[in-house]
């Protein structure tokens, strides 16, 4: 494959714009997934500060039902699907090749791909707001509120075709990172030897690969239903709109161990690094991260408790999440152990770790409240729901992220944040978090209904309800706190040594921020926490066992950046604001799929260097 | 690659279901009984699979370099999968077309629900009638259904089929395709073969189930 | 999926053409003996469970020898399994959801 078709020079711009649009640069790519994931996430943040402020006070008036129904589905559909997955995407863009021991990820092609693939449709999905207004049926889009006779607008189909785009990019990132952790992993390194965090991203991207082709699947019978007539979910020909909430289930509830256990992970490496203990109970960990990522398939209809499936299935459905919680709780007493007589360096990062673990311990105690159906009959579709929800996505995935972007800092930047202002930032925002969300509980528990766009003063809910708006405020305001903290940081931070917390894992063991390809020699692993044996001179009690794979060859060859992965994705957008529209504009959507399959040939026909 | 088709099982999985899960809900027919022909599926069902072992022919044949044999079997199993394609495409059709005569004399009890329907309109003193009744998705929940499952099926092979003949040509330039690249060809021959897998159940579940009573 | 992945180590004994040709024909005759017994009348009870055994082993015919997972790490066979199995547990538990089996 000397001679290239659609022979254009390769990019060769070491710096400025084409050099971010071009690399294949796993740390590149983890930066951008973390930047605009980031804008993302206070985008989806302003969406709730309206929804708060509207709920200030009761009979408000500020925004209209119409537009509430909006923000709110805009709202989870953000927070989910351009937030907190991303954000995780970043950290495994970031560290995993880092903590493998890996030059790069297994195809950085395919993961420029996922990463201009999840912008698209991004912007595919908050373009809604401009082109006749966004999807308003909920997140979870149930059958019928999402058929053409209850929505003829088109938000529906934004969000139909702008998940399926997001969709691919999440399945291509996934299949990645599960090929480079089998696969890439350095001499030595054993599963059993690898790192919590890769040892998580690993279980979320099994996750990812089998819940995701199910949603796939539920859209495209909705795009169906929508677009061509179809009776997937129409009750006059016999449809039943409750195989929709199942499929969507089916999908969401692994979906929601795809959010939480990156965190999971993130908070298993900060808390053995600051307590100088390993982590307690490691294979237990792992384990019971394997367990919850099985057992989460069964058990997504006790989202469904009130449909009425019966008495059976409710019973099974609410043994099995309860069963759940064990290994969960597993893990939490397991990094109890960790700090357990560790000598604690009360850092940022670690302050965030341990938040996690109190308010993550607070949303699992009110999940397994729910889990009991008959309670959960009394609060289906209550502000206690949306209090649970909130303490294990903000308070479990948001905090430990937060924790985990100040853990990284150091080393994506080579500068150290401002530390001081980064407990501040903790402070803020736990109380923020907690004035938020924890008076959601006794509003829920009042028989407060979520997804209502005001309530009157006699129903008593308007003193928790101010309360809570005050929280939102207080909790905005530590995100300027953070943002801040960044930028400044960014630009004039003190310069940052190679390992500034004395880590234990191999992505310290590099310059901050590391050379492009990462490690000069791929380094032996001979023990758990690879880095830190070696610094300890533990490194010759053990023989290197099977397992990975790493390179052999002495010099060192990076891949050359390349159009076509961004070629690829704007042709997936074109064609997907094309099924947006349909009718005459499948052409367009033709032309789409063609610039697609231009740029899918000429990847496939590129050499990943250039012959010398 | 494998967890790929792990990941398409999903996909599969959840078509399979939708269609499990409303088989016998539609309202109105055609049914499953009405527009099936068991033995033109048995011969797709039967290219397809031959197409497979073709598959494995060529890789064998590619890691011996006989260049030669490897083509030949390479473009047997993509025209396979053409004819495959062709045979799902006069079903279409055909489902979309259906036709019934019913004798209007006939005792109800000896006729489908199908038939029933149509002899509803018959004349009075009208000896038969004959009614087009088209399967189409729009029709009723089998339609929706089975066109959706068989014709991501369809789409799957159709992207094996061009896999294969990019492949096809360009083992024609020097170097392109070699056995020391036997893994790109090893690629598209496990998706070969797992579209092929996935027919397999689709032809046990969906047709011979489909026209049994009582499934 | 293309040239980037310097991956995977799967040089054991693959099988001959021959080999290839023994199980294309066992793959034909198992799917004729379906078709037969579709059409006979005395199994008509046992025909459900007679073609799931059939098209299994069909299944499992090619998996194991065309697409070689008999010869392979069991990595990969891990993966295909846990799709696999999760597919038709929630294909079976949705069917029972819906009251398939009663």
């Amino acid at each position: 494959m000397t001679t290239v078709p659609f022979a254009i020079p390769r990019p060769t711009h070491p710096t400025g714009v084409w050099s971010w649009i071009t690399t294949i640069d796993h740390k590149k790519i983890g930066v951008l997934y973390g930047v605009t994931a980031f804008v993302l996430f206070i985008i989806g943040g302003l969406e709730a500060l309206l929804m708060r402020i509207q709920l200030a006070g009761p009979n408000q008036d500020i925004v209209s039902p119409e537009v509430f129904n909006q923000l709110f589905t805009m709202h989870g559909t953000t927070m989910i699907f351009l937030a907190v997955m991303p954000l995780s995407a970043a950290f495994f863009n970031f560290v995993i090749p880092l903590q493998i021991g890996a030059r790069d990820v297994a195809f950085p092609r395919l993961n420029a791909f996922s990463y201009w693939t999840f912008l698209g449709g991004a912007i595919l999905l908050n373009s809604s707001w401009f082109l006749g207004g966004a999807t308003n049926a909920g997140w979870f889009g149930y059958a019928p509120l999402t058929s053409t006779a209850q929505n003829p607008g088109n938000g529906i189909d934004f969000w139909i075709i702008s998940l399926q785009v997001l969709g691919v990019a999440s399945l291509a990132a996934a299949f990645n990172f599960i090929v480079t952790i089998v696969n890439m992993r350095a001499p030595g390194m054993s599963f059993m030897r690898m790192p919590l965090f890769t040892w998580m991203t690993f279980i979320t991207a099994i996750l990812l690969v089998l819940a995701f082709p199910v949603i796939t699947v539920a859209l495209i019978e909705l795009y169906f239903d929508r677009t061509f007539g179809m009776n997937f979910f129409n009750v006059a020909t016999g449809g039943d709109p409750v195989l929709w909430q199942h499929l969507f289930w089916v999908f969401g509830h692994p979906e929601v161990y795809i959010l939480i256990l990156p965190a999971m992970g993130i908070v298993s490496e900060i808390l053995p690094t600051f307590a100088k203990k390993p982590l307690f109970g490691y294979s237990t960990v792992v384990l019971a991260g394997a367990i919850i990522a099985f057992m989460g398939w069964m058990v997504w209809s006790h989202h469904m408790f009130t449909v009425g499936l019966g008495p059976i299935p409710t019973a099974v459905f609410t043994l099995t999440t309860m069963a759940i919680a064990v290994p969960t709780g597993i893990k939490i007493f397991n990094w109890m152990a960790t700090i357990w007589g560790g000598s604690m360096e009360y850092k940022a990062p670690l302050l965030f770790a341990l938040g996690f673990i109190a308010l993550f311990t607070i949303g699992g105690i009110s999940g397994i409240m729910h889990a009991m159906a008959s309670s959960d009959a009394q609060q289906q579709d209550t502000y206690f729901i949306v209090a649970h929800i909130h303490y294990v996505l903000f308070g479990g995935a948001i905090v430990a992220v937060v924790g985990g972007i100040y853990y990284w800092f150091p080393k994506i930047t080579g500068r150290m944040y401002n530390e001081a202002i980064g407990k501040l930032n903790f402070w803020v925002m736990f109380v923020g978090m907690n004035l938020v969300f924890f008076p959601m509980h006794f509003l829920g528990l009042d028989g407060m209904p979520r997804r209502i766009y005001t309530y009157d003063a006699n129903m008593g809910w308007s003193l928790w309800n101010g309360v809570s708006t005050l929280g939102a405020l207080v909790l905005g305001l530590s995100f300027l706190i953070f943002i801040y903290n960044i930028v400044t940081s960014w630009r004039n931070g003190e310069a940052a040594d190679g390992d500034p917390w004395d880590g234990r894992t191999l992505e310290w063991s590099m310059s901050s921020p590391p050379p492009e390809y990462n490690f000069a020699e791929i380094p032996t692993v001979y023990d758990r926490d690879a880095w830190w044996a070696e610094k300890r001179g533990q490194v010759h009690h053990g023989v290197p066992v099977g397992g990975g794979s790493g390179e052999e060859e002495h010099s060192i060859h990076m891949p050359q950046p390349s159009y076509w992965p961004i070629v690829v994705s704007i042709g997936l957008v074109i064609a997907g604001f094309g099924l947006v529209y349909h009718g005459t504009y499948f052409a367009v959507a033709a032309f789409g799929v063609l610039i697609g399959m231009i740029g899918v040939y000429a990847w496939s026909f590129e050499p990943v260097n250039d012959p010398e | 690659m494998w967890a790929f088709l792990g990941s398409d099982c999903m996909f599969f999985g959840s078509l399979i279901a939708t269609y499990l899960v409303y088989k016998n809900r539609s309202l109105s027919g055609p049914l499953p009984v009405d527009v099936f022909s068991i033995p033109t599926t048995s011969v797709s069902t039967f290219v397809l699979l031959m197409s497979s072992m073709s598959m494995v022919l060529a890789y064998a044949a590619l890691r011996r370099n006989r260049m030669k044999t490897f083509r030949i079997w390479l473009a047997s199993t993509a025209l396979m999968g053409m004819t495959f394609l062709a045979f799902q495409v006069f079903e279409f059709h055909a489902f979309a077309n259906h036709e019934v005569v019913v004798d209007c004399t006939a005792p109800i009890g000896e006729l489908t629900a199908l038939e029933q329907s149509v002899a509803a309109d018959c004349e009075p003193g009208q000896h038969e009638i004959e009614k087009q009744v088209g399967l189409t998705p729009r029709t009723n929940l089998f339609g929706s259904t089975f066109f959706t499952l068989t014709g991501f099926h369809g789409a799957h092979v159709t992207l094996g089929v061009v896999w294969l003949l990019s492949m096809f040509f360009l083992s024609f330039k020097k170097g392109a395709v070699t056995p020391e690249k036997e893994l790109n060809l090893d690629l598209a021959a496990l998706y070969w073969h797992f579209v092929d897998i996935v027919w397999i159940i689709i032809f046990t579940v969906v047709y011979l189930f489909g026209v049994f009573p009582g499934f | 999926m293309t040239q980037e992945s310097q991956v995977i180590q799967h040089e054991s004994a693959h099988p001959t053409p021959g080999t290839y040709f023994k199980v294309a024909m066992a793959l034909s005759a198992i799917t004729a003996i379906e078709v037969a017994v579709f059409y006979l009348e005395f199994v008509r009870h046992a025909i459900i469970p007679i073609l799931v055994l059939l098209s299994g082993a069909k299944f499992i015919l090619v998996c194991m020898y065309y697409m070689h997972l008999k010869f392979d790490d069991r990595i990969f066979s891990t993966m295909f399994v846990a799709g696999l199995v999760t597919a038709s547990g929630v294909v079976m538990a949705l069917m029972a959801l819906f009251r398939f089996f009663a």
